[in-house]
């Protein structure tokens, strides 16, 4: 596998409030995302991982430092050419399923293409619906489908513009296990057949456990990465990493 | 609980503003006609009893200020023999007219559009109750032909000063007067109310108005000191000849005053009208904003139930809030009120009604009424919302999606259907035959089908919204989508911000319809029944001199003069108009088709009467009616029937016959027909040259006349859009309102829409097509309505003369852009506020 970087971080802080109400929630962060890979951002609470992941996927913008999409660098564009790239280079997955209440599942899934005015590839399309399983539900509209199916939707709509990268904020933090476990399969098969790049912040081992790369972050700092992750390495490391809090600050 | 309604009404101030408007403009229509019609009130009174003795002998059966003040007199023997009764201290003969117009400096009438030009003859007696009577001012009496006096206000508009040689015309056998203006002099109040005053000796008024015959319009008795008006009233009875009455000062200024107010009473039931207008569509738009809010605070209502608040609690909290929005409305409403009443004090003025002497009457009652309707209006309205409110499960306080639960729409579309039907049938029913009560059934008719329409609109809106939709998924694509979605979303919603719209758009079509059909009818009237070449009339519509009509013959060119006359009068005891007219030149210059008997037995006391009253009345040729003018009645035979026209009255009369009667010596219009040949400017210029000097009547070609006649429909149909265009603006402020909510209950989808690309340009675009839908279905509905409700007006006048249906087109397509506009402006600022969202935390919100 070739290491592509799809996006990577540059000395990114980012901090809210001013003088004694600053918080800083990243704190010098560098850090590349590489193509082709499902990599986990993960840390307790307050760790800044969130923050991260909206820096990368331009819904928040740094108070210091660089952060790249490919070779763009966000911060020098406008509202318009960051709208621009979340609609044609980069796909959601929200922990809320995050689906308009008024549109069928079809139409939420095809919605980003719809706004852009581009024509949905049907082969693809149908790809997509196919590894999802949502083909019997494509004309329901969002409250006639579980949880776990809204989440597949949701999935559905990142795939279906073959964006650059997937950013999936806690995706089964609303889902029982068995629902869990389908979408975390499901995003690793997009990652292992489709070629697909993704970016998942968990807090949860067990999801973390799909990944390639996981990448610790604590107090807004990268403290710690680890390659091929299995639960059980995770809960260790996450153990350590609440233990070593108290001495750190 | 109070703490907490309090709370909750200060955080949504101003999305409680918005609905207050509506509130505040109906109070202050209620407030502003109130107080209007009180300052009218006070301003007659006080002239009015200025202007009589303590009592008045007068014609039998005849009121004050009448026109037939000329032809029915007082004899100047009873004068003295009224002078003899005890108790009398004074009595004067009165000759009088109230169509008598200054000539001002520059040549045109002062006042006299609709304020009466009034002549009286002088003397200087008390008025009732020992206040002072005609005074005057500056200068001297007029005491022989040739000197006159006027009232200063008429003098400073007219621009004459004491000494100036003057100009007056008069209704009277002398058309126009010129005399030397010796003095100034006034009644105690001073103003009149935009009125001219013009003073003449009695020797001259009676030579003007009588013709020199030495009779009077009425006597004013002064009575001694000690003797109370009743009391003296009873005396002078016992001296009166038959044919004449005595009524106290007081009654005689009443009855003055009250018929003043009667005719200028359109006003304020025109500003009713509206602040009933404003008010429904004002009560919409607060059962809108409260649902909303309701809805929006469900889960903060079940946790107030989850922790032991009552369902009758919940319901008065949210009670309360409306309650105190009702009572910010109407302060601010009669404040507005008041305003208004300036406004039309100042818009009065320039029609020379001038109240200027006059304070502003701020009667209690106003203020009642104010905060009754205020209060009120938005209590009912808020009601419904209310007890939806007390239906949340305290369960809901801890589930996440909370649903407020709703009635059906089917069955409320049901209920509507039903109205609307019931309504149509009402209608039906009065258009297809005479009824009795008529108005009542066709104002019932009418509210059913609106009220029925405003029902079922969630349901009827459906395929309209679906219809827009289809044109906006081509155009716009994916945000043409999401906007049609959104209005479906709530059908309710969207139909009942539709509605208030719907009604003032209705109300503006149905009398676009009806103006266009009464202009129609006016043209179409003209062009068939009046086969002249020419018309003299009145220019404020007023009476004017016969001898300007007799001269009239004497123009070369000229083959036949006809005059016209008409009155109000009783006609077999019913109140209505009778018509006077020349039968011989009447059929040169008018089409009157004839159905039994002949016109040409129409002589002295005869009458024609027209085919619709001959079936209403049960008239035959040959029969007997009875006409009573002026307490006088006089039997005439109905010699022909005639087919009915608007221009006709029910019963027409002969010149001859009408003066007869006690009709006025004064004409209304003079149809003039040219001869064969002869050369049209030099028959104009020839008319024109009679009434040169007379400001008050003009020449006018059959385009001319037809454009006069269409004038005043004009005005009353700019009048009414301007108030109608209120009721549109509250409905404006209702699409802000449902929009703006609608915004923040999807803070967190439009949060999701950013974030997956949906641009901020698309995102105000989408808001906006929302509102377009909203207000497209409001036109659409108020449109449909409206042509029918117009139609439903054209038919129920067509006996009224508004015979011809004109739908404009052209203007109802110009609404309906103006409608889609409106939805462009009403989605300005949610769509800002929504384009401004911070994505993060909108997708961050519950």
């Amino acid at each position: 596998m070739t290491t592509r970087v799809a996006a990577r971080a540059v000395g990114l802080t980012k901090a809210y409030g001013q003088g004694e109400a600053r918080v800083v929630a990243l704190d010098d962060v560098s850090v590349e995302l590489e193509a082709g890979r499902f990599t986990a951002i993960m840390g307790p609470s307050g760790s800044g991982k969130s923050t991260l992941m909206h820096c990368f996927a331009a819904l928040d913008s740094p108070t210091d430092g660089q952060v790249f999409l490919g070779e763009d660098e966000l911060g020098r564009l406008g509202d318009k050419r960051l709208t621009e790239l979340r609609r044609d280079r980069i796909g959601f997955v929200f922990q809320s399923f995050n689906l308009v209440p008024t549109l069928t599942a079809q139409e939420n899934i095809l919605l980003p293409l719809a706004i852009a005015g581009r024509k949905p590839n049907q082969e693809w399309f149908d790809h997509v619906i196919d590894t999802v399983g949502l083909r019997t539900r494509l004309s329901h509209r969002p409250n006639e489908l579980s949880g776990g199916q809204q989440q597949r939707v949701a999935c559905a709509r990142a795939l279906a513009g073959r964006p650059e990268v997937i950013f999936a904020d806690e995706p089964t933090g609303n889902l029982d296990s068995t629902s869990s476990d389908e979408i975390l399969q499901f995003l690793r098969h997009s990652v292992d057949e489709l070629g697909q790049t993704i970016v998942m912040v968990t807090h949860d081992p067990l999801a973390a456990g799909y990944t390639d790369r996981i990448v610790f972050l604590a107090d807004g700092r990268v403290v710690d990465e680890m390659l091929e992750p299995t639960s059980d390495l995770v809960l260790d490391r996450m153990k350590n990493l609440d233990a070593r809090l108290p001495s750190e600050a | 609980m109070l703490r907490a309604s309090w709370k909750s009404l200060w955080a949504r101030k101003i999305r409680l503003l918005l609905s207050t408007f509506a509130i505040v403009l109906g109070v202050a229509f209620v407030a502003g006609s109130l107080v209007f019609t009180a300052t009218l009130d006070r301003a007659f009174t006080s002239i009015m009893n200025g202007t009589v003795g303590d009592v008045m002998v007068r014609p039998a059966g005849q009121k004050a200020n009448e026109a037939f003040a000329q032809t029915r007199t007082v004899p100047a023997s009873v004068v003295d023999q009224v002078r003899r009764v005890p108790g009398v201290a004074r009595a004067e003969g009165d000759v009088s007219s109230y169509s008598t117009f200054v000539v001002g400096r520059n040549g045109k009438i002062v006042g006299g559009q609709g304020a009466p030009g009034i002549a009286v003859s002088y003397h200087d007696a008390p008025a009732g109750h020992g206040t002072p009577g005609l005074t005057v001012r500056e200068g001297r009496a007029p005491q022989r032909s040739g000197e006159i006096a006027m009232d200063p206000a008429t003098a400073k508009r007219a621009d004459y000063r004491v000494g100036d040689t003057v100009n007056v015309v008069t209704s009277g056998r002398t058309p126009r007067l010129s005399a030397r203006l010796v003095g100034l002099a006034s009644y105690s109040a001073g103003s009149l109310v935009g009125a001219s005053l013009v003073v003449l000796d009695p020797a001259t008024a009676q030579q003007t108005y009588f013709a020199g015959r030495d009779v009077f319009t009425d006597v004013w008795v002064t009575a001694e000191p000690g003797h109370d008006q009743a009391a003296l009233r009873k005396a002078v009875a016992q001296v009166l000849p038959p044919g004449t009455e005595v009524v106290t000062g007081d009654q005689a200024a009443d009855e003055a005053s009250d018929d003043i107010k009667d005719a200028l009473s359109f006003i304020s039931t025109f500003l009713l009208i509206f602040a009933g207008v404003a008010l429904v569509v004002g009560s919409f738009l607060i059962v809108n904003t409260f649902s909303i809010l309701v809805a929006q605070r469900s889960r903060e209502l079940a946790l107030l139930r989850a922790l032991g608040a009552s369902r009758r609690q919940v319901t008065r909290s949210v009670l309360f809030e409306a309650v105190a929005v009702g009572l910010v409305g109407s302060t601010v409403g009669l404040g507005l009120g008041f305003v208004l009443a300036l406004g039309i004090k100042a818009l009065f003025a320039q029609f020379g009604l001038d109240l200027s002497g006059t304070p502003l009457e701020f009667t209690p009652r106003a203020v009642v009424a104010a905060y009754v309707v205020g209060m009120l209006v938005t209590g009912l309205a808020a009601y419904l919302p209310a007890r939806r409110a007390s239906r949340v499960a305290p369960v809901a306080a801890l589930r996440d999606d909370v649903a407020m639960p709703e009635a059906t729409v089917t069955r409320r579309a049901l209920g509507g259907g039903l109205m609307v039907l019931a309504g149509v049938g009402a209608l039906l029913w009065v258009l297809t035959g005479d009824r009795t009560r008529e108005t009542y059934w066709l104002g019932a008719g009418l509210l059913g089908v609106i009220l029925g329409a405003v029902l079922m609109s969630p349901v009827v809106g459906r395929p309209v919204i679906r219809g827009i939709g289809l044109a906006y998924r081509r155009t716009f694509g994916a945000v043409g989508t999401l906007a049609e979605q959104n209005s479906l979303r709530n059908p309710r919603r969207t139909a009942a911000t539709a509605s208030a719209l719907m009604i003032g758009l209705a109300l503006v079509v149905m009398m676009s319809v009806f103006g266009a059909s009464a202009t129609r009818s006016v043209d179409v009237l003209i062009a068939k029944n009046f086969t002249g070449d020419y018309v003299v009339s009145g220019t404020f519509g007023t009476p004017f001199s016969p001898t300007v009509t007799d001269q009239a013959r004497g123009v070369p060119g000229v083959e036949a003069v006809a005059r016209t006359r008409f009155t109000q009068a009783q006609i077999d005891g019913d109140r209505t108009g009778i018509g006077a007219v020349d039968p011989k030149p009447l059929t040169q210059v008018a089409r009157i088709d004839v159905q039994q008997g002949s016109l040409d037995r129409l002589v002295g006391k005869t009458v024609f009467v027209t085919d619709k009253a001959a079936k209403d009345k049960g008239y035959r040729l040959g029969d007997q009616v009875r006409i009573t003018l002026g307490g006088v009645t006089t039997p005439m035979r109905v010699v022909a029937v005639v087919k009915s026209t608007p221009a006709l009255l029910d019963v027409t009369t002969t010149i001859a016959g009408y003066e007869a009667a006690g009709g006025p010596h004064q004409d209304n219009y003079a149809f003039v027909a040219r001869a064969p040949g002869a050369d049209e400017a030099q028959v104009r210029a020839g008319l024109e040259r009679i009434t040169a000097g007379i400001p008050t009547v003009a020449v006018k070609d059959q385009d001319e006349f037809a454009a006069e006649q269409r004038r005043p429909i004009d005005q009353m149909l700019t009048l009414i859009y301007a108030l109608l265009g209120l009721a549109v603006v509250i409905a404006v402020l209702g699409i802000v309102n449902t929009l703006a909510l609608s915004v923040i209950e999807r803070t967190r989808e439009i949060g999701l829409l950013r974030a997956v690309g949906l641009s901020r340009r698309q995102l105000r675009r989408m808001v906006r097509l929302e509102s377009v839908v909203i207000a497209m279905l409001g036109a659409v509905l108020g449109v449909v309505i409206g042509i029918g409700f117009g139609i439903v007006l054209q038919r129920s006048q067509s006996g009224a003369g508004v015979a011809e249906l004109a739908i404009p087109w052209g203007r109802i397509w110009l609404f309906v852009l103006l409608a889609a506009a409106v939805g462009v402006l009403a989605a300005w600022w949610p769509a800002r506020r929504a384009a401004r969202l911070d994505v993060l935390r909108a997708i961050a919100t519950d």
